[in-house]
């Protein structure tokens, strides 16, 4: 792949090519693959959708598109030729524009200074030209951009308009609008689906990234769904045009989350469930912001032996309802009750003395101290306890000893337990914050997405652990976007969308129909819907 | 601002002190030694340039602040402030937090002691008066690190802008606070009122070193021992090298945060007090030795390390004191020192690249 000019012409123009294409295009990070084999044609004239879950390969889609990432393996095309975006400036000079899901204008400066940012420094822009092509533009696109405001005081809605705007004027081909519609209101966002509508008329490509279903099919000429890297579907124009909105949303769930071909059903775990309830939590509710999301009414059991699933798009309140759980999140209100104990008002080390446990799936980011030797990663959660201290003293070879036995206990791969937590592979780490979860009397053990970036061998022993640690009596909540992994192993699955509870179901092996409607309520359409009417 | 670059390394700096530990003594050996051969070389140079024999230069030194008895003693005597600031460096600095203040709380703790210590003379006992102009110094040097700490603790400004406009802000009031309200009627010059040298702090045996040495050395070994072997000092550690993962365990942050501003303004204070009550009995209006930002440096070779701070220390001392000699003598500048630290860093870090590099190509 190395050594491409910019533009091959190995291969002849090929006007049914596409404006471009994307062919077998791989792209790794480390320990993922965050885009596998994926070949997709744009053409000028339809919105094309591009839809998934976080983490299916939209980003580093659009990344190579905007010239940020290279593929790996595979190669894209324009026009049907073979080329290399290797910059964001060969990107836009190949007349492709990305209006990023965060704002990429500088908010001191006017609307116009926006636009011209990224002219070349030796031109002095001509302000004439520029209102005059603004005003057709503004016209044609129905825009209502006041050129002298200052950016930072227009609406996200306007600020977006600013970004389609600068594209236009760089006589772009193709307009890449990321989660464009995740900032702005209902009506903001019907404003954007009738403007895609217009800049594909006008000849442009666009392609639509989105996790909204209705979205999808009310905007999109074309979809593509991606599951974890791979595509997992299309539905052409064709095709869309004899779907119904249901019909059509249907499909994509299938698509979406449907099982994968190939493989049986990882097998069930034997319940071990009792009728003992460990956790109570009845109305909870959180502060939401800008960036996070609040929960609202969410109310569960959990019981001895019992793994509860919580499953969701990644985003939807999962984080912070264990958050809450673990007292690392204020509560503005409800219950939340350990065995006989309201630990509401407690905080994280009166919980976790309770027996309230929580495995972060940020392992590097909160749940360890990279620099930190495995030693003291192990005891991170008890600092200033006995055994490890004795009036505030640390007693090193206790810690020593208790992390050379958690090492062999879960067969962590080290050289030793000085080595630094953050030199390991994700699995050894987890397995470290695993034995440390277990220390003492766990009763409740909330889990948040447990296997989460890890390869299949450690995936299988995760869960069998944890299996082992409801067997044991212990209660499990299971944080997943993984429904194989949900359907393998929880007794009951709650269904959370927008931070709250969309729905409980038993895990009744019920199989594709189950699995289907899970999906369903992840997507926020049954009771969107209910919502709405 | 280039102490963002030693910030980033810095962060890593206690795990490579624990590699360093693992790997052939010989090599370390050549880390530690080439870099510091190759900075004397390096300034020798520039003293060439300037037509000033570096032999000379250099024994000069070594003669004046190491070899003869009255310049060990006052190496010895300049080293106290220095490694009361240390210790106050090496608590906030593990701590994540990069507190650059410690010159507007030197100051101000030193003039505090300076102005209550000679009026307490005669009403207290002795070591009372000391004892009190100790305490009030890590009170008042504390105190002005509140609003930085407050800044950072509950809204994440960062520190380094905060502390250094305080320190400014310090520097310049304790300049007014000398001139207007605790100026010695008794002189034309604006300064505070003297401790006489009976009242100060007892000097060392039959020398002129001043036994604020051997506290500097406790409080160094003292917080070297905090930072490494408490739990206490574990919590800081954490808050430093990973805030997500201190809250995750269920540490207040911002309490921590607080803590850490206070014992190491604290300690700035205490480094303001040992100079007036030990060696200078009281404070001019014009006077800023500007102590704090010298032993940064110091502090970041040391990789935060108690022990192999004091040894920089000491060295640093005696560069001092025998560049004044020298400066006198051979016509170099007294601030020749600083050219020497600064070749100094440049080799540690050229050192640590090419440690870095060699590593990588072994893996």
């Amino acid at each position: 792949m190395s050594g491409l000019a910019t533009q091959e012409m190995d291969l002849p123009p090929d006007p049914g090519a596409g404006v471009i294409g994307l062919n077998n295009v791989t792209k790794h990070f480390p320990g993922v693959i965050a885009v596998d084999n994926v070949s997709l044609t744009i053409h000028a004239g339809e919105v094309h959708v591009l839809l998934g879950e976080n983490g299916a390969g939209k980003s580093t889609l659009v990344g190579m598109l905007a010239g940020l990432q290279e593929p790996d393996d595979g190669f894209l095309a324009l026009a049907g030729n073979r080329a290399r975006l290797a910059s964001p400036v060969a990107s836009l000079d190949a007349g492709i524009s990305t209006v990023f899901q965060h704002s990429m204008l500088v908010p001191t400066l006017t609307v116009f200074e926006n636009l011209i940012l990224g002219a070349p420094w030796y031109k002095r822009p001509n302000r004439a030209t520029i209102e005059q092509r603004m005003g057709a533009l503004q016209r044609d696109f129905a825009l209502s951009l006041p050129l002298d405001a200052i950016t930072g005081e227009l609406s996200l809605g306007q600020q977006q308009q600013i970004e389609i705007a600068r594209a236009l004027l760089r006589d772009s081909r193709v307009v890449i609008l990321d989660e464009a519609t995740s900032m702005l209101t209902p009506q903001g966002a019907e404003e954007l689906g009738a403007r895609m509508r217009k800049l594909v008329q006008s000849g442009l490509a666009v392609i639509f990234i989105t996790h909204k279903l209705s979205e999808a099919y009310r905007f999109g000429d074309r979809i593509s769904v991606l599951k974890q890297g791979r595509l997992a579907g299309q539905l052409g124009p064709e095709r869309l045009a004899t779907l119904s909105e249901d019909q059509a949303i249907d499909e994509i769930v299938q698509l979406m989350f449907g099982r994968d071909s190939g493989g049986g059903d990882a097998e069930r775990r034997q319940t071990s469930c009792t009728d003992e309830v460990l956790l109570d939590v009845v109305g909870l509710e959180t502060e939401g912001g800008a960036d996070v999301m609040g929960l609202h009414a969410i109310s569960l059991q959990v019981r001895a032996g019992e793994i509860l699933g919580i499953a969701g798009i990644d985003g939807n309140g999962q984080k912070q309802l264990a958050e809450a759980l673990a007292g690392q999140r204020p509560v503005a209100r409800g219950r939340v009750q350990l065995q006989n104990n309201t630990v509401t008002s407690a905080n994280v080390a009166e919980r976790r003395r309770m027996g309230l446990r929580y495995l972060t799936d940020d392992r590097l980011g909160e749940g360890s101290i990279g620099a930190f030797p495995i030693s003291d990663n192990t005891v991170l959660k008890d600092v200033g306890e006995p055994p490890f201290w004795l009036r505030g003293i640390e007693r090193p070879a206790q810690i020593a000893q208790h992390a050379r036995d958690l090492i062999q206990h879960f067969q962590v791969r080290t050289p030793n337990e000085t080595t630094p937590i953050g030199r390991l592979s994700g699995g050894n780490i987890q397995k470290i914050l695993l034995g440390r979860e277990l220390l003492g009397n766990a009763r409740v053990v909330v889990f948040n997405k447990p296997t989460y970036g890890l390869d299949l061998q450690n995936i299988e022993a995760s869960r069998q652990r944890i299996g082992e640690i409801a067997a044991a009596g212990k209660g499990v909540i299971l944080i997943s976007t993984d429904l194989d992994e949900l359907m393998a192993l929880a007794d009951r699955i709650i269904v959370m969308e927008g931070g709250r509870i969309r729905g409980t179901l038993d895990n009744d092996g019920g199989g594709e129909a189950l699995r289907l409607r899970i999906g369903r309520l992840m997507a926020g359409e049954e009771l969107e819907q209910k919502a709405t009417a | 601002m280039s102490m963002a670059d030693d910030i980033e390394t810095s962060e890593t700096a206690s795990v490579q002190v624990a590699v360093m530990r693992r790997r052939p003594a010989l090599r370390v050996a050549m880390l530690t030694l080439g870099p510091i051969l190759a900075a004397f070389v390096l300034s020798a140079v520039i003293l060439m340039l300037v037509g000033v024999d570096p032999l000379k230069y250099y024994s000069y030194i070594l003669q004046r602040g190491l070899f003869s008895g009255l310049g060990l003693e006052q190496t010895a005597t300049r080293m106290a402030p220095l490694l009361f600031l240390c210790a106050s460096l090496i608590i906030a600095f593990r701590a994540g937090i990069w507190n650059l203040g410690t010159d507007g709380q030197f100051l101000l703790g030193a003039v505090i002691a300076a102005a209550t210590a000679p009026l307490l003379v005669g009403v207290l006992p002795g070591w009372l008066v000391l004892l009190v102009g100790f305490v009030l110094a890590a009170l008042v040097g504390a105190l002005w690190s509140i609003l930085p700490a407050l800044l950072r603790a509950y809204h994440g400004v960062n520190e380094i802008i905060t502390t250094l406009m305080m320190s400014f802000l310090g520097v310049l009031f304790a300049s007014v606070l000398v001139k207007l309200v605790f100026l010695d009627p008794a002189t034309t010059v604006p300064q505070t009122r003297t401790l006489p040298v009976a009242d100060r702090l007892p000097r060392l045996f039959d020398t002129s070193i001043s036994s604020g040495l051997i506290w500097g050395l406790i409080a160094v070994i003292a917080v070297h021992l905090m930072m490494t072997r408490t739990a206490f000092g574990l919590r800081l550690r954490m808050v430093g090298a990973n805030p997500h993962a201190a809250a995750h365990a269920g540490l207040s942050v911002p309490l921590l945060t607080m803590a850490v501003f206070a014992l190491s303004a604290g300690f700035a204070g205490l480094a303001g007090a040992s100079e007036i009550l030990g060696v200078a009995g009281n404070v001019r209006a014009d006077w800023n030795p500007a102590y704090g930002l010298m032993v940064i440096p110091l502090v970041f070779l040391a990789r935060f390390h108690g022990i192999a701070a004091i040894i920089l220390v000491f060295f640093y001392s005696a560069m001092l004191i025998g560049s004044e000699s020298a400066a006198r003598r051979l016509g170099v500048p007294q601030d020749f020192t600083l050219v020497l630290v600064a070749s100094l860093l440049i080799c540690l870090g050229l050192g640590e690249y090419i440690d870095h590099r060699m590593r990588q190509k072994e893996q």
